[in-house]
């Protein structure tokens, strides 16, 4: 009998909040309160953005592989249910980082796509890999096998990525003349305080949505459980096929 | 009360291999698809390019693309015959360690590879090869393919364990395949450049260290995972 | 070994295919040197608790022990004590009858595995044609030869799927030496012959969507029960 004790999406409100309200004064800060740039001038601004979704994306997936590691370890559907929402979400926000990323380009350098960026290049490779993450999980019917597998594979991209970075790097000998290191640790004052607050907002942001998209799995599982013990003769649910983890109710 | 005794890891791996390579010998199907595919691109190549003789990037590009092309073929045949008639029940039944499996698997693929490899090397310098490179370079060339070539086979064989068990195999050995070698094909394209190039050049020890660190990484990654992948 | 202890123990084994129970808590325990007979429709979860107990498939729940080794602990232990035959002869088409024996010989570890491979090869009657290419091999044939993979490495336990599928009278008579009852061979056979298999059986289980709805030993099942199971 599905209980409410295994009830996701506990402290969601108060993530969903609180992500409002530190993604609100980050782009305060950074449009009232960091200067223009020199060089670039307003556009610089997507900056904020940009880097941001970049670390948040590689957040995800390194989590996506350290889940992966305990679903390996454990046998523990949870963790599963974790590495693949955190590669998930991931995935949708190296999107967004590659578009920003694009754009910046366009208005920095005139060109939609430049090659001799490697951080950008890397991305787009990173992206290419976790892209076949769902087809992946998608062809394999025994969930059990599908959550195995799935986790062997985020432990290999995860460690794919940094192998990934050098060596994009390494093939790039001349790296564009940037006024902004990507970590921020050259940033003026000011700067750097609208740039964490980014930061701090999008890693918010990527929680709250992590949190959601488990707890929207988790009710519907419990949902067609309930369903299932209400009605008495079909006692066995219809095999499907799907990408997303089975989430066993007790 | 039975006089057996479970075998070493190396001594299942010689069975494994042996047994493989008397299957490629008796139905040497995956060796011929994967020389006649590389034969077919460099004539194609010809034409794409509309050039008679390449050299320098674009040598170094054509070679490695259709090489790693050709490896995806390898990759797809890989555990294809433990498939029928279930010989890959056959192995788990027995008492043999499972890292057995992945030596064996990746030996005979990176033999098939530098088969191909020579050979397409080979092919390569008489049909589209402008410079003639040197014995030294040669020499580098070789070392590159072998260094490659390990990747690969590491690679290709966490692949097609993973492959295996898929509805759309082919697909997801090519789509996952791709994304994992580039930063390999980074490596070696760069590396092979100033061989194949006029006046040639040689080897920069840094695409050397990247190839090595490649192979190292991965290798490890396959032992530390392939259990994972077969036992159920 | 303390011949005194059971041969196979389960207790509340599981096997799901998602959420599909193949094997619904089977719990059962099978002396030193008997037979197990399973029954049950197609689906029912025979080949699923062979599979179990030959350590291709892992128990999702509950415990099994072989020979005194726990089945998912001990897995490499069990395997060198359990034969197991199923549907697919596990050989490779284009090696040959001996070639196909001697790989597994080496992966089993077999001691003295050329005369072994001749004595099984002439016991089924396939030491003439043990040169040729499997994949020329009829299904008889086919199953003879997979018969002799399974016992191969003298396993004390036989874990038998249909074993004499295929087989006409006289091969089913060749291969009884091999798979038949003997002493100190502990075998557990999934059947659909009734009859046949209540007569080699000592204790019998009944399987219907993965339960046991039976299980008696031998001498207290008629032939009718056990069609039960299939209505």
């Amino acid at each position: 009998m599905p209980t409410t004790k295994s009830l996701y999406g506990r402290r969601l409100t108060g993530y969903a909040i609180a992500t409002a309200i530190v993604l609100t004064a980050s782009i305060a800060l950074a449009f009232f309160y960091a200067p223009i740039e020199v060089d670039q001038g307003f556009s610089q601004k997507i900056f904020y953005i940009h880097v941001p979704l970049a670390i948040v994306t590689l957040g995800g997936f390194v989590f996506g592989g350290i889940f992966g590691i305990q679903y390996l370890r454990s046998g523990d559907t949870r963790h599963d249910l974790r590495s693949y929402t955190a590669i998930h979400q991931g995935l949708i926000f190296c999107i967004g980082a590659l578009i920003t990323g694009c754009i910046w380009a366009k208005a920095a350098w005139g060109q939609w796509w430049v090659w001799d960026e490697p951080t950008l290049v890397s991305f787009l490779i990173v992206f290419l890999l976790y892209c076949t993450y769902q087809p992946l999980r998608f062809s394999i019917e025994d969930p059990e096998r599908q959550a195995r597998y799935a986790a062997v594979f985020a432990v290999v991209a995860g460690v794919f990525v940094p192998v990934n970075f050098i060596a994009v790097r390494l093939a790039s000998p001349l790296i564009h003349p940037r006024v902004l290191g990507s970590s921020g640790g050259s940033l003026p004052n000011d700067m750097r305080i609208a740039f964490y607050s980014a930061l701090l907002g999008i890693t918010l942001l990527f929680i709250t949505i992590c949190k959601y998209e488990m707890a929207s799995k988790h009710s519907r599982a419990q949902l067609a459980a309930l369903r299932r013990s209400l009605s008495e003769e079909n006692d066995e649910p219809a095999a499907v096929r799907t990408a997303a983890p089975r989430i066993a109710i007790k | 009360m039975s006089a057996a005794r479970p075998p070493s890891t190396l001594s299942a791996a010689r069975a494994v291999l042996y047994k493989e390579l008397t299957l490629e010998r008796r139905a040497p199907q995956t060796l011929t698809a994967m020389a006649l595919f590389c034969a077919s691109a460099f004539v194609i190549f010809h034409f794409a390019l509309g050039r008679d003789a390449i050299e320098g990037a674009l040598a170094s590009g054509v070679l490695w693309v259709t090489l790693t092309l050709a490896a995806l073929l390898g990759i797809g045949r890989s555990f294809v015959a433990d498939r029928e008639e279930g010989g890959l029940d056959g192995f788990l039944l027995a008492p043999a360690p499972r890292t057995a499996l992945l030596i064996a698997k990746a030996t005979t693929l990176f033999i098939f590879l530098l088969i191909v490899g020579v050979l397409a090397a080979l092919l390569f310098s008489v049909l589209l090869l402008g410079p003639t490179p040197s014995a030294s370079q040669w020499a580098s060339i070789a070392l590159l393919i072998v260094l490659a070539d390990l990747g690969i086979a590491l690679v290709g064989t966490l692949i097609a364990g993973i492959a295996i068990q898929t509805r759309a195999r082919d697909l997801i050995t090519s789509i996952l395949a791709l994304p994992l070698l580039i930063p390999l094909l980074i490596a070696v394209t760069k590396a092979s450049e100033p061989l194949l190039s006029v006046g040639g050049g040689t080897l920069a020890w840094r695409w050397l260290a990247l190839l090595g660190l490649y192979d190292l990484i991965f290798g490890l990654l396959a032992y530390a995972l392939f259990d994972y992948l077969v036992e159920d | 070994m303390a011949s005194t202890e059971p041969a196979v123990v389960c207790s509340g084994l599981v096997r799901r295919y998602g959420e599909r129970r193949a094997l619904d808590g089977i719990d059962l325990t099978l002396g030193q040197g008997q037979t197990l007979v399973v029954f049950g429709p197609n689906g029912a979860g025979k080949t699923t608790l062979l599979r179990v107990l030959a350590t291709l498939l892992r128990p999702s729940e509950g415990d099994a022990s072989l020979l005194g080794s726990d089945l998912r602990k001990e897995g490499w232990k069990v395997r060198s004590k359990v034969g197991f035959l199923g549907h697919q002869s596990l050989c490779y088409g284009d090696l040959t009858a001996r070639e196909n024996l001697r790989y597994h010989a080496r992966l089993h570890g077999v001691s003295d595995p050329a005369a072994r491979i001749e004595a099984l090869l002439e016991q089924a009657r396939l030491s003439d044609r043990g040169d040729e290419r499997v994949f020329g091999y009829s299904r008889g044939m086919l199953q003879r030869l997979a018969i002799c993979r399974a016992v191969l490495h003298e396993p004390e336990l036989l874990l038998l799927d249909e074993p004499r599928s295929n087989l006409d009278p006289a091969a089913i008579e060749q291969v009884e030496p091999l798979i038949g009852a003997a002493e100190g061979r502990t075998r557990v056979i999934a059947s659909h012959d009734p009859a046949g298999g209540l007569a080699e059986a000592d204790l019998v289980l009944g399987l219907r969507s993965g339960a046991a709805i039976l299980l008696e030993p031998a001498a207290q099942v008629t032939t009718d029960q056990i069609g039960e199971l299939y209505r």
